[in-house]
This record gives C-alpha cells, structure tokens and sequence, in this order.
C-alpha cells in the first residue's frame, strides 16, 4: 500500500533558526517602573527631550489597558516579570567590522546574513539587531556618498538628533496605544533610514532582527524618512531561539513620505512560533504606520507573516497629501497552535487618495488565523479609492480563518470595493497534481505559492524567492 | 492490436478495494499488453471510476486485497507520483480547478517529472515551450489556455482537452482515461479521439472507460470489459460494445444476480 501522507502531516517543519548563541550579555535587573526608563536613557546617553518622551510614555502606558479586542487568546503577561536592557558585550560599536566579535558575525552568518566585507550580499545594505543592539551595519560610506543616512537608531540619536527630534512619534505618538506606549518608554535599538530631497536610495536597505535572549523583551524602533522626490526600498527579516516559555517583542515603526517621496517596506517574519503544542514562541505586538504626508507621496506595506506565537500587527497608511497612495500586500501563515489577527488601516484623509489591500492569509493545524482591516474617508478626502481583496486558505479541517473588514466613509460616492474568498486546498487537488508526478510536498507548494502570488510579485526581487522557499518550508513535513 | 507475444504492462488480479467502510471493486482481474486498447464499459456506479483513481493512487481508496503489477513491479506499493513518473496516467473523469497555479509551469514540471522517470534531462523554459506549442496542435487548443491557472473556468470540453494536452506531454505507456469523450461536441470528440489514437503505439496502451459506442466508432478497442457492481462481469471483442448498444444492460443484472447466488467457493 502506497502511505500518502496528510495534509496535515506537511504543514509541520522544524524550526531552523532555534539555536542560542552563547555570548556575554549585559542585563538589568527585571521589572519596569520610571528609574528602569531613566536607566535605559542613561546607558545610551541620551539628550533630554528623549528621556522626556520616554518618560511621557511610560506615564501614559500605566494608565492604559492591555487591549482585548483582538481574536487572541493568551495567558496574561506580567511586565514585571521581564528584562528591559539586554546587550552583546562589547563596549563600543565597532568602526570596523573586523572588530566585531566573531561570535556575533557567526551568527548572522548561521542566519544567511553574512556580514564581512568578502561575503556580503552585493546589493543590499544591513543593519544586524542582536537583542535590541545594532551590532553592525554594512555600506554606510557608499550609502552617505549618496547622502542616505543608514544607522541603528542609537546612532542616529547621537549623530543626527535634530532629525530624531523632529520626526520621532510624530506617527506613532508616544500614547498611541497599550503597547506602542511600552516600546515609547523602554525602545532600546533598531534602524534609522533618511533619504533627503530627490534621492533615489541606491540599494535595497535591510534589518535583520535577531532575538537571542530567553527572558528579554524586545522593543526595537525604526523610523524611516524619505524627503521630497525620495525614494527607497527596506526590508526586515527576523528569526529568534526556541524557548520554551513565551517572548514579548513590541515593536514600533515609523515612515514619512514628503511630497513625492515613496516608501516600500517589507517584512519577512519568521519569530520562533512555538512548538506544536502552543509552548513557546514569540507574542509579537507590533505598531507599524506611514503616513504619506506630501502629495503625491507612496507607502507600500508587504509582509510575509509565518512566525511568532501570536501576530498583532496593522501596518497602516494615514494618507494625508493629495493623490497619495497606501498599499498593504499580506501572506500570514499560521500552524498547529499559532494565532495571527493581522491587517491593516488605510486612512484617506487627502483629496483623491487611493489605496490597495491585498491580504492572503494561510490557516493550517489548530490555528487561528484573522483579516482585520479598516477603511476611513474622511471629510476632504473627496474621490479617494479603495480596493481590497481578501482571501483565505484553509490546510486540513481544524484551523480557523476570519475576516473583519471595517469601512467607515464620510464620502457617500467614494469607490471602495471589497472582495473576499475562502478556499480549501483540497485532497483531490493534490491528487491531481500527483497524479502528473509532482510530489505531494511540491504539489502543497505550488498552491500555496500560487495563492500567494500577488503578494510576492510586490517583494523586492532578491527576497521574493526566499519568501517562496520560506513558506515551503513551513509546510514541509514528514511525507510517507 | 493483439499479439499474444507482446509484454505485459498492467496485470491486475482479484483487486479488491474500499472507501470509507463501504467495499467498491470486489475482485477486478484485467491484464493489459503492449499495443492494446482497451474499453472498460458499465453502467453508473459501477466502479469504473474506482478503478482508475486505485490504479493511480488515491488516497481516499483502500486496497483490500489482489495486487497489481506494471511493469513486473508492485503498483500499489507506489506512491502516486511515483507511478505517473513511470508512465501510468490517468485521464480524470472530473479534472478539478487548481486557482492560481499557472497551466504552463504545472504542464513544464509534471513533463519533466515524467522526463526524469524516463532518465531524461529537463527541458528549460523555452526548449518546453516549444514542446508544449508542438502538442497543443495534437489537441488544438488554443495557447491561451497555457496562460490561465490549472483547469480554472475551463469548460467542461475544454478540461478534456486539457486532459489530453497532458497525456501527449508525458507520453505514458499505459493510459488510462476516464470518460474522456463525455461532454464533448462533435468536433472535439474528433479531436479528442485524433489525439488518443496519435498517441496509441505498439509499446504503449490505452484503458477508455466510456459509455459511447460513437467513442469506439473512432478508437477500434481490441477487448471490451463490462464492469457492474465493482467487477469485470464480461470480456469481449469490438463487437460487446455493439451488442450492449443495441440490450441495454438489463441483461448485466439478470448475470449480476446469478453470479449473487453462486457460492463465493466456485467463482
Ligand atoms: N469517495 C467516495 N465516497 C463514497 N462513495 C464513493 C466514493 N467514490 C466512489 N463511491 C461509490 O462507489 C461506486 C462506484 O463509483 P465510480 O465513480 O467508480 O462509478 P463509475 O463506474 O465511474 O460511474 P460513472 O459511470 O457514473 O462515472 C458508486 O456507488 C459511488 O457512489
Ligand atoms: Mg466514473
């Protein structure tokens, strides 16, 4: 008898990236009132208006309420309970990468991202994030060459605070909501990008975040500029160790598009996600918005969502210059006990602003997978456009898939359309392709890939493969 | 075309098999030689479908007990793309919609699937564009269809075509094809059947499940089989199908019941 294996048996692949790297880290102690935020400050001597911003937050944040809104469900988190300061020790970051302790370019080599000079990727510059810390960031001279400004935000506090000042949590205030207020308080590192007035950013900009300790939270903050007639593309990976007790990682990141500036972001996710059972695994709440300030200007938000515990992310775009665009491309896999409640905002607030959403969500095991997606136009956003179009997939008989969309519309003849659809992917199906000698593993990725096409063709092209293998691998399994 | 002497393909004895709990082919002997064609006839439900998904691998279908052998090898101890590698394929009765896998890549990788199994190099991009241009005129079919996802709002006619695009890509040994003929027109009948006996050599064969004479009008089976109630009831030349053209298949039941009474020791 020929064993075909189940659907169900493929969605499940082993965790490539759980490994720990074993290096000295510096910690404070857990637990977080307002000297822990003045401690933060002080280790990374920050001028005052940031303690100030910092200090705001946390006053706000006390005040508020985790939200419940979301369809998650997860024990509660007890933030005392938890490290706000983790960092590699090596004191100084590194002019030279050469510098760099080894261990750490070990790592993100591990990781696919070799760091050294002779092995770098050739057109993409990085920022590396261990636990928070900017280790390293490659081509910062041929990028300043160009006037781009690519360092951890750290640096940026140092280097170039006056545009710190003027642009950070002018889009995510510091009270925007339970978590963005936690990252506001207690930020320790992640990317600074400005590109000024009619440069178009040579290379693809890129991120890794690596999350390396077990009891750490992590809240990275990233802030992207891209001034009159700029243009760039960034893209962030993240991959953590398995642990076997839960991660909180609350991030916040910020865009602004002056007039005919654009912006692609993208996010390749891929946060240890538990293990089968639901032990384990990274809570990612993260507050991801652009806001397309001048006219003309172009935010693009794609994400390929396959990791973490629980995913609670809505990449927004507030679309306030005239003839701005906003597009969000989404794949969200979620297996076995993962929950995703995923989506995103599109606030037309500008005369004949357009957006596009484009949301494909992939629900395989016991889990959980939701669309939550808004649509505002307001009072002047006369003739702004909408288009959304969100789908499901659904691997074996126990996962679950939602839709939420939310259109609030104060303009009565605004074009907003909305489509939705749910499949299956179907045993006879993967007979069929079986039956033409694919085999079943590959006959599961090429629907899935298919379905998720449209998201895809939005990735920058040296990732866009890489996304493909990714969600393959996720639903590789043992077949036979 | 019979030669007594040519090797044997497909040799199936005493199939038995099951879905769910529900027992379906309950003892299916059939053995097929190099240059046949076969016709495998009944009336609905009478497992012919059956048959064909257990011979390429359904899932959904237990082997109960028989065996069966291509090639001299245990067939069922394949997996299913194991088999469509080593030249069995299946015309499906009803080709389903894959949305959003392009026609063309699933053609090229299944071809080249087929193409390894025969110890083949792949064919890239364009030199399998050539091909599949080449083949489409076998089928006639349109090269648009290449453009659009896997069957996905074909029509009825146009997902047999589909069916018989694939069979001349991969160049099976033996073909089994399910109701094929059924919801064609006159011309793509034509065509269909144009392609099928295109396709027919002396070292391949071919298993048409039909319903239709005006089918073996076109393709001259060499054996027709009557299947009822998950068996091969008869076996016959060209002339059964002509003969159950004309009775109907009442007489099926009055053998159907005899057969019943027969203690299971004498069969
Ligand atoms: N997956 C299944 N689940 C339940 N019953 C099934 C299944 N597949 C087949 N059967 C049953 O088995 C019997 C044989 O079906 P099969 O499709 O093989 O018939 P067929 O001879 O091909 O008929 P037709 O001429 O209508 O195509 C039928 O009674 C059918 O309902
Ligand atoms: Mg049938």
């Amino acid at each position: 008898m020929a064993s075909s294996a189940t659907v169900g048996d493929l969605v499940s692949q082993p965790y490539k990236y759980g490994f720990v790297t074993d290096i000295e880290t510096e910690k404070i102690a857990k637990g977080l009132d307002e000297d822990v935020v003045r401690l933060i400050s002080a280790k990374k001597m920050e001028p005052a208006f940031l303690l100030d911003f910092r200090l705001r937050s946390f006053r706000q944040w006390l005040q508020m309420e985790e939200p419940d809104w979301a369809s998650l469900g997860h024990p509660p988190i007890d933030y005392q309970e938890m490290i706000y300061y983790a960092a590699p020790k090596q004191q100084e970051k590194k002019a030279s990468l050469d510098e760099v302790d080894p261990k750490l370019l070990e790592t993100f080599e591990k990781l696919g991202i070799p760091l050294s000079e002779q092995k770098r990727l050739s057109n993409v510059a990085v920022d590396a994030v261990f636990d928070s810390v900017s280790i390293a960031t490659t081509y910062r001279e041929k990028l300043a060459e160009h006037g781009v400004i690519f360092c951890s935000i750290s640096e940026a506090v140092k280097d170039h605070a006056d545009l710190i000042e003027t642009y950070l949590g002018t889009v995510v205030p510091g009270n925007d909501n339970y978590f963005a207020a936690l990252n506001s308080a207690v930020f320790s590192d992640g990317s600074f990008v400005f590109i000024p007035k009619g440069v178009a950013c040579p290379m693809e900009l890129s991120t890794y975040f690596r999350i390396n300790s077990g009891d750490t939270g992590q809240f990275e903050r990233t802030l992207i500029v891209a001034e009159e007639g700029a243009s760039v593309s960034y893209l962030e990976g993240c991959t953590a160790p398995m642990f076997d007790t839960n991660q909180l990682h609350a991030a916040v990141v910020e865009l602004v598009a002056l007039d005919d500036a654009s912006i692609k972001y993208s996010t390749v996710q891929n946060w240890y996600a538990g293990d089968e059972n639901g032990k384990g695994g990274i809570y990612n709440f993260v507050t991801k918005r652009g806001q397309c300030r001048g006219d003309r200007s172009h935010i693009s938000w794609t994400q390929v969502e396959t990791g973490s515990a629980i995913t609670w992310k809505y990449p927004s775009c507030v679309l306030q210059g005239a003839d701005s665009v906003g597009e969000f491309y989404s794949v969200a896999l979620t297996n076995h006990r993962q929950q995703a409640d995923t989506g995103t905002k599109m606030i037309h607030v500008g005369p004949r602003t357009r957006s596009t959403i484009v949301s494909k969500g992939i629900s395989a095991g016991h889990s959980s997978n939701s669309y939550r997606g808004l649509v505002q136009l307001g009072p002047k956003a006369v003739g702004a456009r909408n288009y959304s179009q969100c789908d499901s997939m659904l691997i074996g008989d126990q996962a679950a898939a939602n839709t939420y969309p939310y259109i609030r519309s104060q303009q009565p003849d605004a074009s907003i359309e909305h489509e939705a659809s749910t499949c299956r992917i179907s045993a006879d199906q993967l007979f069929y392709l079986q039956s033409r000698g694919i085999a079943f593993e590959e006959a599961v990725s090429m629907m899935v890939s298919g379905f998720c096409r449209d998201v895809f063709n939005q990735l920058p092209m040296e990732f866009a493969a890489e996304a493909d293998k990714l969600l393959a691998l996720k639903l590789e399994g043992s077949v036979g | 075309m019979i030669r007594p002497d040519a090797p044997v393909l497909l040799e199936i004895h005493d199939l038995q098999a099951r879905v769910e709990d529900q027992p379906i082919l309950k003892g299916v002997s059939l053995t097929v030689r190099a240059g046949e064609i076969h016709a495998v006839m009944g009336r609905n439900g009478s497992g012919k479908s059956t048959l064909s998904k257990v011979l390429a691998g359904h899932p959904a279908y237990t082997v109960t007990g028989g065996t069966v052998h291509y090639l001299g090898e245990d067939l069922l101890s394949l997996e299913p793309e194991l088999r469509a590698r080593a030249g069995l394929f299946l015309g499906f009765q009803y080709p389903v919609e894959i949305p959003g896998v392009s026609n063309l890549e699933f053609l090229r990788v299944a071809t080249n699937a087929r193409r390894a199994g025969k110890g083949e190099e792949e064919l890239d991009t364009f030199a399998f564009e050539d091909l599949v241009r080449e083949r489409l005129q076998v089928v006639q079919m349109d090269p648009a269809f290449l453009e659009r996802s896997v069957n996905e709002g074909f029509s009825g006619g146009e997902k047999k075509r589909n069916e018989i695009l694939q069979m001349a890509l991969l160049d099976p040994l033996v073909a089994v094809l399910d109701e094929t003929d059924s919801g064609l027109d006159i011309d793509a009948l034509r065509i269909v059947a144009g392609g099928v006996n295109h396709l027919a050599g002396p070292d391949n064969a071919t298993l048409l499940i039909t319903h239709y004479q005006r089918l073996l009008d076109v393709i001259t089976p060499d054996y027709v089989h009557v299947m009822a109630a998950g068996r091969i009831l008869r076996t016959g030349g060209k002339e059964l199908a002509l003969e159950l053209e004309e009775r109907g298949y009442d007489w099926v039941d009055a053998e159907l019941a005899a057969l019943e009474r027969t203690p299971a020791e004498v069969l």
